[in-house]
């Protein structure tokens, strides 16, 4: 092949690169390995994690069970090596499932309009955040009650971009509305909150929401996917926009990514969606056709007036997420909703059977919950961890040093059972 | 025929079961309660898996044939990686789970990140950001905080050649940058003259591919980090098209400060119709102590724990980054060794010359002499003759099995197409790619309505996307 573009030595193809900067030295890497070696070693490196048998911590990251289906559609070929479909005749596959998947973030959600996803629910969040401001509207207010990853994504996105950010405290765990009142002032463009909240807290959304109307400003609410199978949805509380982590429909924890973030908005702001949207029409034949649609919004064709530089999103996640909500379907997700709140009322209550756990907080939760902790909550959890239960996740509340417990539906009642029969050790 | 799963839902009908739960219900107020249940699909399991399969062969990937789409480096993902990521030990671990129980994921990513630093010759590393346009926001945003950091609080100009990506001017205006476009020279390289004149005390960072977009490496480097340097700005390397020259040249080297990578790209990790992929950034020791997220480090037991930046510019996303994606990169990495990265690199181009020398007599080439790992045609030419598009080739190429270059872009390139055949393709592969391409050339003198009622051997034809936009129809 070289000869035949008239070239007799593969560095010739390199002339173009100064001599001085190529590389002097062979890269600084390994030997090449065989795929035996490489899945010899990567094993030894899987085999240093611990899977813990029983998961009762959340925070962001949910164990949920995933059923055969998902993995092996998901791993059709097809749909993983393909690029993003901008060939619309020969991607209607892609297109098509992301049609679906939009389709799937309006059911749950209420809302008008889902675009393709984005990197994971933190980022949606700032992303969402940066949809509603403009010239006039600058300041940004997210209540203190939120993960604190994603407070931390909107932050850096704000000071990024040079807008300010403020913070509402919480009053007994969920955002203080007096605080927010007080916060909304002529500048702020929205507000995020989250529902239920980082401390499992249903907030008062309605109330959230008509504050955050009242002073001109958007309502953004962060929602988990599951509990939107039995919750009040963004768009009966009146949101602007639903945004969130995507990861318990059908991804496993994968020690945080890769995962999904939704986002979801009312049709007057469709177009200030970032990232991909896929539409329906017709060929010239009048069949359905699925394509990338609305693109004037996005970076390849508006450059520096894009609404966002998002490329490249996580369409498999999103595909995983479709077919996992096919696969439980509108009974089944119910159902894994239901489970989650049932056996989370029920652990709290054993997890506060034990002589001194308390309730942090009193409000409704749904399948996390905070409790106070009468030990240090590292022996609490090495405790937990020698009979390969991963503990809640402690956290310091007003200086006390609390436990942010999760409950899933693979959780079964003799796990509960024998968490609370540990903590009763561990705090004896 | 193309019913949604949907349209396929029947009342009653069920896949997935559950467990009984074993406790009473715990009932939802009514007052957080949703009024009606979410309209999912209820199909069975065969119908459910039916559905999926037929989609997906309406769909096409690398696995499916060529894929010489330009700038994205479609190169063949490799069994292993994949098989790697679904592990186990690196899928049921959570991400909040103590740093002593997860020694072999934080293993992974410290290896990964030492050799993602060596390819680029770079100090430091996060493997965070998400994808190639993300970390594009967070090297800037990098850039941006050790700027404000020292005092330059007039530097609000970055400078893009108008050859680059959309995605660099896009995140420059994420993080309040003014973007100043400069034009590229005829030859497709950044215009030295131009860039002086650019250059000034409120310049914050040049942005630059390199071998650019046009599939040019840009022989005077060495000058354009001089005087964005001189001017005291930074220089940053958007790795889009570092497949080209990994093993042979380091953007370190070349005088860049910061650096993204994607390991969708270059490090062979699949697209997955659009994500997820992964996009690690790369910066000399100035910058490091403002990388976002979590590094790896050891601790004086030599377990691995994760540290914070000591002025870390925060958060991009949740957790760690795509870590499975991560796996994926590190067992290519693994596979290939120092001698595959510049193999791969090597044939990279020489595939992509061969297709140039092949095509360049059919084709207008408008950049001349030796390409990088892509090169760019002009069908300006051919248009004004026979009325064929670079569109009307690329949807003939869709029925003859091999997907289309990148069309009409670069934007300094009219009727542009855009051929990265990538290292991995046969020679038969890219013999087949140009015999289409000639034989469309002759079509599009002879038989043009042919090319413009392609695709014939698709489940559609082209789309009406006017309609798409105007009345815009986004679920069922």
């Amino acid at each position: 092949m070289l000869r035949g573009i008239g070239m007799t030595d593969i560095g010739d193809l390199f002339a173009s690169i100064p001599d001085e900067l190529k590389l002097k030295d062979k890269l600084d890497l390994p030997d090449p390995k065989t795929e035996f070696e490489v899945m010899d070693a990567l094993s030894a490196a899987a085999e240093q994690n611990k899977i813990f048998k029983s998961c009762f911590r959340g925070a962001g990251a949910y164990r949920h069970f995933i059923p055969s289906v998902v993995k092996r559609l998901v791993s059709r070929e097809e749909f993983v090596t393909a690029y993003t479909p901008y060939q619309a005749e020969m991607s209607q596959g892609v297109l098509q499932t992301i049609f679906e998947y939009q389709t799937t973030v309006c059911a749950l959600t209420g809302m008008d309009v889902s675009n393709a996803g984005v990197y994971d629910g933190a980022q949606a969040a700032a992303e969402a955040v940066k949809m509603y401001k403009d010239k006039k509207r600058q300041k940004t207010v997210v209540s203190a009650a939120v993960r604190p990853m994603t407070l931390e994504t909107i932050a850096t996105y704000c000071n990024s971009a040079g807008t300010s950010l403020v913070v509402v405290p919480t009053k007994n765990g969920v955002t203080d509305i007096d605080a927010l009142k007080a916060a909304l002032d002529g500048d702020a463009a929205s507000f995020y909150f989250e529902q239920p909240n980082y401390y499992g807290l249903v907030e008062n959304a309605a109330e959230i929401i008509d504050a955050v109307h009242a002073a001109g400003a958007k309502a953004i609410m962060g929602c988990e996917p599951v509990s939107l199978a039995l919750l009040k949805t963004p768009a009966e509380y009146g949101a602007d926009a639903a945004v969130g982590e995507a990861q318990p429909l059908g991804m496993p924890l994968s020690f945080g990514g890769p995962y999904l973030g939704f986002m979801a908005v009312k049709t007057s702001d469709m177009r200030k969606l970032p990232g991909r949207i896929v539409g329906k029409t017709a060929d010239d034949d009048g069949r359905d056709a699925y394509v990338l649609t609305l693109q004037a919004r996005e970076q390849h064709i508006r450059r520096e007036k894009a609404s966002s530089s998002i490329c490249s999103n996580e369409a498999l996640c999103a595909l995983t997420a479709t077919i996992y909500c096919a696969a439980l379907g509108k009974e089944g997700l119910c159902e894994v909703a239901s489970q989650c709140h049932t056996k989370a009322v029920y652990a709290a209550e054993k997890i506060c059977s034990v002589d001194g756990f308390k309730m942090k907080f009193d409000g409704f939760f749904f399948n996390e919950f905070v409790t106070t902790c009468p030990a240090d909550t590292g022996a609490v959890m090495k405790a937990l961890e020698s009979k390969d239960i991963l503990g809640g996740l402690p956290v310091k509340i007003d200086g006390e040093d609390c436990i942010l417990w999760c409950v899933t539906e693979v959780n079964t009642a003799q796990e509960i059972e024998l968490l609370k029969n540990v903590l009763e050790e561990a705090v004896k | 025929m193309s019913e949604l799963i949907f349209d396929k839902s029947r009342s009653g009908r069920r896949c997935t079961a559950i467990p009984k739960c074993g406790l009473d219900e715990a009932a939802i107020p009514p007052e957080f309660k949703r009024s009606e249940k979410a309209s999912l699909p209820e199909v069975a399991e065969v119908d459910l898996t039916r559905h999926y399969v037929n989609l997906s062969r309406k769909a096409y990937g690398v696995d499916n044939g060529f894929y010489p789409l330009g700038s994205c480096t479609m190169k063949y993902n490799p069994k292993v990686d994949e098989d790697a990521a679904e592990l186990r030990g690196f899928n049921d671990i959570h991400p909040l789970q103590p740093s002593y129980t997860v020694q072999g994921a934080l293993y992974a990513m410290d290896t990964l990140t030492k050799y993602l630093c060596e390819i680029t010759g770079m100090d430091a590393l996060t493997l965070q950001p998400a994808a190639g346009a993300h970390g594009e926001f967070t090297a800037l945003s990098l850039i941006k905080a050790y700027l404000l950091d020292h005092g330059e609080t007039k530097r609000d100009k970055l400078i893009v050649p108008d050859s680059a990506h959309g995605t660099n001017p896009a995140s420059a205006a994420m993080c309040g940058f003014t973007v100043i476009n400069v034009p590229s020279t005829p030859e497709g390289l950044v215009d030295i003259e131009l860039l002086k004149n650019a250059v000034g005390d409120d310049t914050a960072a040049l942005m630059l591919t390199n071998p650019n977009t046009a599939g040019k490496f840009d022989i005077n480097i060495k000058e354009i980090a001089d005087i964005i340097h001189g001017a005291g700005g930074l220089l940053y390397y958007d790795g889009a098209n570092l497949n080209a020259v990994m093993g042979i040249v380091r953007p370190g080297d070349m005088g860049f400060d910061a650096v993204h990578l994607n390991l969708h790209k270059t490090f062979a990790t699949p697209h997955g119709g659009g994500g997820p992929g992964s996009g690690p950034v790369g910066c000399k020791s100035i910058l490091a102590p403002y990388l976002p997220g979590y590094t790896v480090k050891k601790d004086a037991d030599g377990k691995f724990v994760f540290d914070r930046a000591e002025k870390t510019i925060g958060m991009m996303r949740s957790f760690y980054g795509n870590f499975l994606v991560c796996i994926k990169a590190l067992s290519y990495i693994m596979t290939l060794g120092a001698e595959g990265i510049r193999e791969a690199a090597e044939n990279a181009v020489l595939n992509a010359n061969y297709l140039m020398e092949k095509l360049k007599d059919t084709y207008d080439v408008p950049f001349k002499g030796t390409c990088m790992h892509e090169f760019v045609m002009c069908l300006e030419g051919l248009k004004k003759e026979t009325g064929i598009t670079a569109s009307d080739v690329a949807k003939e190429l869709i029925d003859m099995g091999i997907h289309p270059p990148t069309m009409y872009f670069p934007l300094i390139v009219h009727e542009a197409l855009m051929l990265e055949p990538t290292e991995t393709e046969s020679r038969e592969t890219l013999d087949n790619a140009v015999e289409a391409l000639k034989k469309i050339y002759v079509m599009a003198h002879e038989t043009p309505d042919i090319l413009k009622a392609a695709p014939k051997t698709t489940p559609i034809g082209r789309p009406d996307e006017t309609t798409a936009v105007r009345h815009p129809v986004l679920r069922a």
